[in-house]
């Protein structure tokens, strides 16, 4: 006979922390879902999971032939192409992420008004649901690769670590998006520009080399220079691995996270009072 | 020997209703109106959830110091009028959201049923809608695939299980909906009104899947404004009135505190000014009267006629409108519904045709004697522009009483059941 569950109900005072058992204990309502995330998105669409790679693909067309051919941005000694599809690779997913992340609870109406899960699920799903979406648009950067002739650097073990510092970061401002969100709808507007702001505040069509070297540090504190840049290094060699930024990048994207998930933590309480 | 599984103590929960906003005068302040509203916007959105102590006069109590116990196997029923706290309570004790102070203890699994078919994407199959529903009630993937079979076999929708949503009427989804959610397994079950969906054939078996459930022993809090059901499920009954709980009782008695709720002893309820009446912008209501020979009164003679009186503010020129009754019996049965149509006046009613001007209108109905039963009744009235745009609709408006005095109840004393009891054509003929 398993124990029964005990359940006090009452105010919560302060701040809180991620409740992990709790996060565990909902695991499979997480599971579907990402599941549903993913299903829904390219239902009833020609293309399907290609539209995965068309929006990058035809961004990185456009970005070569402003930037690239008419601007003449350097891109640090490999064809422009590569070097700008290897940062929307990762763009992308982030400004999918947070997008969705920032919308979740207004999309979950239904759900957080009438029962009860760990809210943290909701901002959190297309995080992870939007990570199939990156691996699809990565192989379009590997056939690029192999027809570039550029190959990868040992550093490209550190890969999945960059895909973390990218899911983290993404984590934090989705989690912010989306409390704020909740009440305020004004965020709804603003993270279109957000995202655009933030793109040309990334190294995504131009390489950090063009900045002065003392300011390198200071860049980093955008968590996405460090993912774009460590990318670059890892599978096209562009640069040394610019271990220094991206220390001071992960150090951002944590706190990023922890302030995010405690300032959800602290709205989620009247999230159904407000929606 | 009792064992309290849900404590409940002195639970309150607080809300932000919103002031009525002031209209615009002229054009200089409602170019000045505009440039401040941000300002504006701001303050009154952060104060949706920042309170000052003291009294402020747009917070409402949706509850207030609520106590009470649940022991294990208590089928207990909440009744309320609209807005009295029922489904607060229900959100609060399934942590949809937080009481703003006291605390409740529970002890053992919960789900809640505030809705069926929360989560339900119409994209995807019915087999993937059984489980991110089940999922989201608080099924464990394991636990759904066992019961999958015996789901889709309630449902009766077997043959569309790979077929998206979206494609099933809406019948087939609440009946899919419900399955799922009359498969949970909680050691305590809080239901809010989910009965009234589907068809009555439907409706039917989903009563009797909650009775089972009810005694099998599991602990089940049911809000319902359907007597009959709580009756027939519940064994106590709790009455809610303006956040506060003003009756604990066997369910029979909770529900005969609630009949006589609201029950206006004079026969009629008028609201003094258009403010503070039910309705809006278009139309309000100023008064509902019942009038027996002339005289309003609480108390109709069985035999004798009455009318029913609904006055009301119309707002908007040149808009047609229209009234429309329900009467219930003290089960919640619905005895009748009728508006003014031709088609059910026995004369044409002249305004329902015309467009109505501004002012005030008094619609009424007239009931024939001798067609009620004994016992309490009570008035819902609607008021509509369109068949399909109602302006007001209000439940349990007036309650008022059908006696019988004697006039029809000489040879037979006692109670007489049914909801009807008109004078019919009875004769007896020697046939040999």
């Amino acid at each position: 006979m398993e124990e029964k569950p005990h359940l006090t109900i009452k105010p919560k005072k302060g701040w809180q922390l991620i409740d992990f058992k709790e996060l565990i204990e909902y695991r499979d309502l997480f599971y579907f879902l990402v599941a549903r995330e993913i299903k829904v998105r390219y239902k009833q669409t020609v293309l399907g999971g290609l539209w995965a790679i068309i929006q990058p693909f035809f961004m990185m067309i456009v970005f070569t032939l402003f930037f690239g051919n008419l601007a003449k941005v350097p891109s640090d000694g490999i064809p422009y192409p590569i070097f700008n599809y290897s940062a929307l690779v990762a763009w992308t997913y982030f400004a999918n992420a947070i997008s969705y992340s920032g919308n979740s609870l207004i999309q979950n109406t239904a759900l957080i008004s009438k029962v009860y899960f760990p809210r943290l699920v909701a901002p959190l799903a297309p995080v992870l649901a939007f990570l199939l979406d990156f691996c699809i648009a990565f192989i379009i950067l590997i056939g690029m690769m192999l027809y570039y002739h550029i190959y990868p650097t040992i550093m490209t073990l550190f890969l999945p670590l960059l895909v973390i510092l990218m899911m983290f970061t993404a984590s934090g401002v989705g989690m912010i998006l989306a409390a704020l969100n909740a009440k305020y709808r004004d965020i709804r507007y603003v993270t279109p520009f957000l995202v655009q702001f933030w793109m040309f505040a990334s190294p995504v069509v131009y390489p950090v080399s063009m900045l002065p070297e003392k300011y390198h540090l200071i860049y980093a504190i955008n968590p996405m220079t460090g993912v774009i840049e460590g990318f670059r290094s890892a599978l096209l060699g562009t640069v040394a691995f610019p271990t220094q930024m991206l220390l001071v990048s992960a150090l951002v994207s944590v706190i990023l996270f922890i302030v995010g998930a405690l300032y959800f933590k602290r709205t989620e309480r009247y999230f159904a009072d407000v929606i | 020997m009792s064992n309290p599984v849900v404590k409940v103590n002195n639970l309150s929960k607080r809300y932000r209703i919103g002031a009525a906003e002031k209209g615009y005068k002229t054009f200089r302040e409602t170019i000045m109106e505009g440039i401040s509203a941000p300002v504006r916007n701001f303050g009154r959105l952060r104060s949706l959830t920042k309170f000052k102590d003291g009294q402020e006069e747009d917070v409402i109590w949706a509850l207030k110091d609520v106590s009470f116990e649940i022991d294990e196997g208590e089928v207990l029923g909440i009744i309320g009028r609209n807005g009295a706290g029922k489904t607060t309570l229900l959100k609060v004790l399934s942590r949809i959201t937080e009481p703003t102070s006291g605390f409740a203890e529970i002890q053992g699994r919960v789900s809640s049923l505030l809705e069926v078919g929360t989560g339900f994407h119409p994209e995807l199959t019915g087999r993937e809608n059984i489980f991110l529903n089940g999922a989201i009630l608080g099924m464990r993937k394991k636990e759904i695939e066992r019961k999958f079979d015996e789901i889709v076999d309630f449902s009766g929708v077997k043959k569309f299980i790979d077929t998206p949503l979206k494609r099933y009427s809406s019948g087939m989804q609440v009946r899919l909906a419900f399955s799922v959610a009359a498969h949970l397994e909680p050691d305590i079950l809080l239901v809010d009104e989910v009965l009234a969906v589907g068809d009555a054939e439907f409706q039917k078996k989903c009563l009797g899947k909650m009775e089972e459930v009810a005694k099998e022993g599991r602990t089940v809090l049911f809000v319902s404004h359907n007597m009959l059901s709580l009756q027939n499920l519940c064994t106590r009954g709790i009455l809610l009135e303006s956040g506060q709980i003003s009756m604990d009782d066997s369910i029979t008695n909770t529900i005969g505190k609630y009949l006589d709720l609201g029950r206006e002893r004079s026969g009629e309820v008028c609201w003094a000014s258009p403010e503070v009446a039910p309705g809006n912008e278009r139309v309000r209501l100023k008064a509902v009267r019942v009038v027996s020979e002339d005289v309003v009164t609480a108390e109709v003679d069985i035999s004798k006629e009455f009318r029913i009186e609904v006055d009301y503010w119309n707002l908007e020129a040149d808009d047609r409108r229209f009234v429309s009754l329900f009467l219930h019996d003290s089960m919640g049965v619905c005895l009748l519904h009728s508006a003014n149509f031709p088609s059910v006046s026995l004369v044409p009613d002249p305004w329902y045709t015309r467009p109505y001007p501004r002012g005030l209108f008094r619609t009424s109905c007239t009931i024939p004697g001798a067609l009620l039963n004994d016992g309490p009744h009570s008035i819902s009235v609607y008021i509509h522009a369109t068949v399909n745009d109602n302006i007001i609709a209000t439940r349990d408006i007036l309650v008022f009483y059908v006696r019988d005095t004697g006039m029809m109840g000489k040879e037979y004393t006692d109670k007489w059941v049914g909801a009807m009891r008109p004078r019919l054509g009875w004769e007896t003929n020697q046939l040999d």
